[in-house]
């Protein structure tokens, strides 16, 4: 029993990570409608950004958590400006191919400068050692990591449920073209969303820096998970993307104590599972098909 | 936006296979036999990947200083004055490793591949060296398969395999007094073979495994994996990872608070750029083999002071060992005046060789294993660190003749 709770905490920790990210990815799909390929480098960047400041400055993961979603806010928005904005009119296919090629660059610029071994991390000392729940004996800071990433889907969801911002986001993210019919600049909020959606994916990945290792090709095998977690979720579904994060940690978690040979696979199985049943993920408006 | 969304679903499908499809360019140029007065020697590793700091691009530096001595040496005797040294990515897939080999043979003129790190890329490659006829010098792949059940004339091991790493590592910590060990290795040629060796070595010291579990390969996440080997209250739990994977699992187990319970941690293979990565405080007191380490001796410490002029970084066993095998060959070559395959391999069969590599060589003729003195090294405390690279202490020797199976023992049946 306490073997299945430990199981449970471990898969809800690794699902934290997906979760944060997967949150990035669909409000991102939402509002831009870009499938956004570069969020496993952002993730990336995320965790490399934590290590060089810990190395320079000397900034512990606390300020991490701080300083690396801002950063990566502001990278956003720069890459938003610079490159993505313009490919919004065509056709999604040439947002995908700019992420992706923009994937290629980031992760070749980190390999150029960092090399591919990574880079060191330490834990504050307040996260280091391990808890004891009722005898279930759990890593602190895998504890910690899931109730912090529950704390910020708990505030996104606050601030896109009770907010007026947060009302115009989802708007644009489930209609579009009813959100403009009503006036509402959806364009505005372009630009801040998408450095949102990339410093949630920075956060997952400063998060991750202690018990990852931080190598420039850290987001590549995270991205191919994080995409199926967006499916099973429903495409662009906000608390889907929150949902199946946690789902797919815990797939995955059993899987690997249970059947580990086939620890990965599960999570695609499951994914096609999904398809058959819901084509739209879990969450996912059905279309109506004309 | 509903075909919006199809659009954009069926595009990303599209990429994926994409990616999952895509290689680099192959190299140019024709011909190339001795009889064009031209030697190439092709390096093919993983340039841009987990290896690629362990081998990779500084690899070529070494062949390349490798070349510059031989000139040096024989000078206006050298039988060949046109060397290349050529550079190939194989991304640690066999599927491409084999394409780039024989396409090296056939078009590149490659008289001989070197390095080819990722044990089931370097069978793939052993084979057409097979087929074409052609040598090849595997430095850093480990699977005792290349110079036993899958050995061919042409294929040579030069640094270490998997028996080496079981008979230091895990021979030593069982005796040691951990004896009851559980292992966790990726599941792919390398981490079976490893977990074979090791299996067989902790036995044969009195100790027992009791549960290996594989893992996926490349793999983040292994809490679960942790918690499952804690379960079982091992002695030790070894794990049988590498690059990135391994630094993943270290930190994880750190975290995990096993060490707290008195569970020990074994490192089947660990290469000195895993300590840099990760910290020596990370890694502090582990014991694990090291075919040769830069700061051993005088020798090791000047061929590691010029390579770290010329790269800035100091050299893995797999630096050294790809120096050696290069000039090893270049000799074998010199001593036979041309580079037809069967006559160099003449040369280099049953050579005992001592370089700064090689302590003790001998290019075994029985099953192409190159055998030669081995370390038993320990993570030095970060306190004990004297200079930059300063990782290790090594805690003794491994004899040649204890490190490597004996040669009848090693299942090759030589052929071709």
């Amino acid at each position: 029993m306490t073997a299945i709770l430990q199981y449970a905490v471990q898969g809800l920790a690794a699902g934290s990570f997906y979760a944060l990210a997967a949150l990035g990815l669909a409000v991102i799909f939402g509002v831009l409608g870009v499938v956004n390929f570069a969020h496993g480098a952002f993730y990336m960047l995320g965790a490399v950004t934590a290590a060089v400041l810990l190395d320079t400055l000397g900034l512990t993961l606390w300020w991490s958590l701080l300083a690396v979603p801002v950063l990566m806010f502001a990278f956003g928005v720069v890459v938003e400006r610079l490159l993505v904005q313009w490919l919004l009119r065509l056709d999604p296919l040439y947002n995908l191919l700019l992420t992706f090629g923009l994937t290629l660059v980031l992760v070749e610029l980190v390999k150029q400068r960092y090399g591919v071994s990574g880079l060191p991390y330490r834990l504050p000392a307040g996260l280091q050692g391990r808890v004891d729940l009722a005898g279930v004996v759990l890593p602190r800071y895998q504890l910690f990591v899931l109730l912090f990433s529950v704390l910020i889907c708990a505030l996104v969801w606050l601030v896109m449920t009770r907010s007026r911002i947060g009302m115009i986001v989802r708007a644009a993210t489930e209609k579009p073209d009813l959100a403009r019919a009503l006036g509402i600049n959806v364009g505005r909020w372009v630009t801040p969303v998408f450095g949102f959606g990339v410093a949630l994916a920075g956060l997952a990945g400063a998060l991750a820096a202690p018990f990852r290792a931080i190598t420039a090709d850290m987001g590549s095998n995270f991205a191919i998970i994080l995409f199926a977690v967006v499916v099973i979720g429903g495409l662009g579904s906000i608390v889907g993307a929150v949902v199946a994060g946690f789902l797919v940690g815990l797939v995955e978690a059993f899987g690997q104590a249970y059947a580990p040979t086939f620890a990965q696979i599960l999570i695609f199985v499951l994914m096609a599972l999904v398809i058959l049943v819901r084509p739209a993920g879990l969450f996912g408006r059905q279309e109506a098909t004309a | 936006m509903e075909s919006k969304r199809m659009r954009a679903g069926a595009s990303a499908l599209t990429m994926a296979l994409l990616l999952s499809a895509c290689a680099g360019a192959g190299p140019g140029g024709g011909g190339g036999a001795f009889t064009d007065d031209k030697l190439v020697l092709a390096v093919l590793n993983d340039q841009s990947g987990i290896y690629k700091d362990a081998s990779g691009p500084n690899t070529v530096k070494a062949v390349r200083m490798a070349v510059a001595d031989y000139q040096q040496k024989y000078g206006d005797k050298a039988v060949v004055t046109k060397i290349e040294v050529t550079s190939t990515d194989h991304q640690n897939k066999p599927d491409i490793a084999n394409t780039k080999a024989s396409e090296l043979y056939e078009r590149g003129g490659a008289d001989v591949i070197l390095d080819v790190p990722t044990s089931s890329a370097a069978l793939a490659v052993a084979n057409q060296a097979k087929n074409h006829k052609r040598l090849f010098l595997d430095v850093s792949a480990a699977t005792t398969a290349l110079t036993g059940a899958q050995c061919n004339k042409y294929t040579f091991q030069w640094a270490y395999n998997t028996y080496l790493l079981a008979n230091g590592t895990g021979k030593t910590v069982t005796q040691n007094g951990g004896r009851k060990w559980t292992i966790i290795y990726p599941d792919y040629e390398f981490g079976q073979n490893m977990t074979k060796s090791f299996t067989e070595a902790i036995t044969k010291a009195g100790g027992t495994v009791q549960e290996s579990i594989p893992t996926p390969f490349p793999n983040e996440n292994f809490a679960t994996f942790l918690t499952k080997a804690g379960s079982s209250a091992p002695d030790v739990i070894g794990t049988m990872h590498a690059g990135g994977d391994l630094i993943n699992l270290v930190k994880q187990f750190n975290e995990s608070g096993l060490k707290d319970d008195g569970v020990e941690l074994a490192v089947g293979l660990m290469l000195i750029n895993d300590i840099h990565s990760l910290g020596v405080e990370q890694f502090a007191g582990t014991l694990f083999t090291d075919p040769w380490y830069w700061n051993m001796d005088a020798e090791a410490r000047a061929w590691a002071d010029r390579f770290l002029a010329e790269t800035g970084t100091r050299p893995s066993f797999e630096h050294a060992g790809n120096y050696s095998a290069a000039l090893q060959y270049l000799e074998a070559v010199q001593a036979a005046g041309t580079d037809d395959a069967d006559a160099v391999i003449a040369k280099l069969e049953g050579k005992k060789v001592n370089d700064v590599f090689l302590r003790n060589g001998e290019i075994r003729a029985q099953d192409h294993s190159v055998v030669h003195d081995a370390n038993l090294a320990r993570v030095k405390k970060p306190g004990d660190v004297k200079e930059d690279w300063d990782y290790e202490e090594i805690v003794t020797k491994i004899p040649a003749a204890e490190g490597f199976p004996p040669a009848e023992a090693s299942g090759c049946a030589m052929t071709s």
